[in-house]
């Protein structure tokens, strides 16, 4: 609390009153993010929680978030940490070129995402074509596809996160590693990744908390099922229409686990300055 | 936003009973009707040049909840009265719904029909991938009374929002079968083959139409509403594969 951070000076700064224009801006800033806040929390029929919470129908959607969302990020590590690794440590000709690509899926409208995974993975498509034929599977309309759609769209979270983390571990230390004996493997293993760890993590958190929110790529490459594909957002959508009271419920869900995450991250991730 | 024309300059000569039908009319349509209603707006504005419509497309539950919260639309076409009696019931309509075009069900499935499905008896063949609307959308409700009528227990793959996801499904390849309307399978082009339902288990559609208490331009909507149950508005829709109403 008490300790001399060189930020503290800026911080209290001197007490005058900050400019009508910012401080008026800002202000409407805080009632724009605010207010259709405190309208869910408004609307909400809190009576009715447990029951609602408690619906077979909610429980399968909650289930099968948590699901995908943990498994869309353990495939998003499984191949983001070494595209990351790549990334930050190989120069290789085409490199921005395949950086461009790779986060394109954090710009590009995830219905588009959603379109491009069925011409790739759908039964008619590149790659699911051929895996349907020879093993009778098909993504779309499964849970994996669900999974594949969170992972899409999420995973450029990780890697960038993650590339950064690695670009600001110091390469003098790789060096010192490798000339004591090390492999290139093992300086990955016990210098690069431990000391990029809290990358990983923030960047993991980021790219679990985007699976968890994914709507328009699993509604157009997954479909719509409760139980098998119908995910937290999918399940509010649905039900905006025939009970909107069960929407308003599970929309708070998400807030709430929305808050635990910025609130977790909020040390190592977060940080202004 | 709503820009009224130039009233005063009298429109043309040929104008009728709607008179000085001006602005923009939002019509909010079921999904089913997106090709038959963007045929209708292009002749709508040719015969009121001072009168636009512009459209929002949805699942008719999806557009009734939008109206339910106070989205501004002037007019609401649905494609079966549950959802036209919700908006009723809630107060949002102006004068009483009008009947004016229906619909037939007909099965769905990619141009050629490769799984050689001949009736909804066949849409329960195990490994077959069967896609439906949700419950909650009109062309899901009427699917499952075409079904029960025809004592077929269906397992869907996936309940999409409307009925355009249900043809998308099934030109993309990724279904091999789906319910959706005739007028559907019309407009699905080339892709999808229509397997047609038969009368004793086939549900009839009935779409009704109404205006919405939204603003201050009341001409206009009823205009739009009487084109589509003119004589001209009737052969759009016909020719879109409606029925009449």
């Amino acid at each position: 609390m008490a300790s001399a951070h060189p930020d503290r000076l800026t911080r209290s700064g001197p007490r005058t009153l900050p400019p009508l224009a910012l401080a008026g801006g800002a202000a409407l800033g805080i009632l724009f993010v605010t207010l259709p806040l405190v309208g869910l929390v408004l609307r909400a029929p809190w009576r009715s929680t447990l029951t609602v919470l408690g619906s077979p129908e909610a429980l399968d959607a909650i289930r099968l978030s948590l699901l995908c969302s943990l498994s869309a990020t353990a495939l998003g590590l499984l191949l983001g940490v070494p595209l990351a690794w790549v990334q930050a440590r190989v120069s290789y000709p085409g490199r921005s070129l395949v950086r461009a690509l790779t986060t394109l899926p954090m710009v590009l409208p995830p219905v588009v995402g959603g379109v491009a995974l069925l011409f790739a993975f759908g039964r008619a498509g590149l790659l699911g074509g051929a895996l349907f034929d020879a093993f009778g599977i098909q993504l779309p309309f499964s849970t994996a596809g669900v999974i594949m759609a969170e992972t899409f769209v999420s995973m450029p979270f990780l890697v960038l996160t993650v590339e950064a983390g690695f670009r600001g571990v110091n390469p003098r230390l790789e060096e010192a590693a490798r000339t004591l004996g090390a492999g290139q493997w093992r300086v990955f293993r016990t210098i690069t990744l431990p000391l990029a760890a809290p990358s990983v993590f923030a960047g993991a958190v980021l790219c679990w908390s985007r699976a968890l929110g994914e709507f328009g790529a699993t509604i157009t490459f997954a479909g719509n099922l409760p139980g098998q594909t119908q995910t937290l957002p999918l399940a509010v959508y649905v039900l905006l229409e025939t009970r909107p009271e069960a929407a308003v419920l599970l929309s708070i869900v998400m807030v709430v686990v929305s808050v635990a995450v910025l609130v977790g991250l909020r040390d190592r991730y977060l940080r202004i300055g | 936003m709503v820009a009224c024309g130039a009233t005063a300059s009298g429109g043309p000569a040929s104008s009728g009973s709607s008179g000085e039908a001006s602005g923009q009319v939002t019509v909010f349509a079921a999904s089913s009707l997106s090709a038959a209603f963007d045929d209708l707006g292009g002749a709508f504005h040719t015969r009121y040049p001072n009168a636009s419509a512009q459209f929002s497309f949805a699942g008719s539950q999806v557009l009734a909840a939008q109206i339910t919260q106070v989205a501004p639309a002037d007019v609401f076409a649905s494609a079966d009265k549950t959802n036209m009696d919700k908006v009723v019931a809630a107060g949002y309509s102006d004068g009483q719904p009008k009947g004016f075009a229906s619909n037939k069900l007909a099965i769905v499935v990619p141009a050629g029909n490769p799984r050689a499905i001949s009736s909804l008896a066949d849409l329960a063949r195990p490994g077959l991938v069967v896609v439906l609307c949700t419950p909650a959308a009109p062309c899901g409700a009427y699917a499952q009374q075409a079904l029960t009528r025809a004592g077929v227990q269906v397992n869907p793959r996936s309940q999409e929002q409307d009925v355009k996801g249900v043809v998308t499904k099934v030109s993309l390849k990724e279904a091999d079968a789906g319910i959706a309307y005739v007028s559907d399978v019309m407009a699905g082009g080339p892709s999808v083959t229509g397997v047609d339902i038969p009368d004793t288990q086939n549900v009839v559609a009935h779409y009704p139409i109404v205006r919405v208490k939204s603003g201050l331009n009341r001409a206009a909507p009823q205009a739009f509403i009487d084109f589509v149950l003119s004589p001209e508005g009737q052969a759009i829709l016909a020719r879109h594969g409606f029925g009449a109403p």
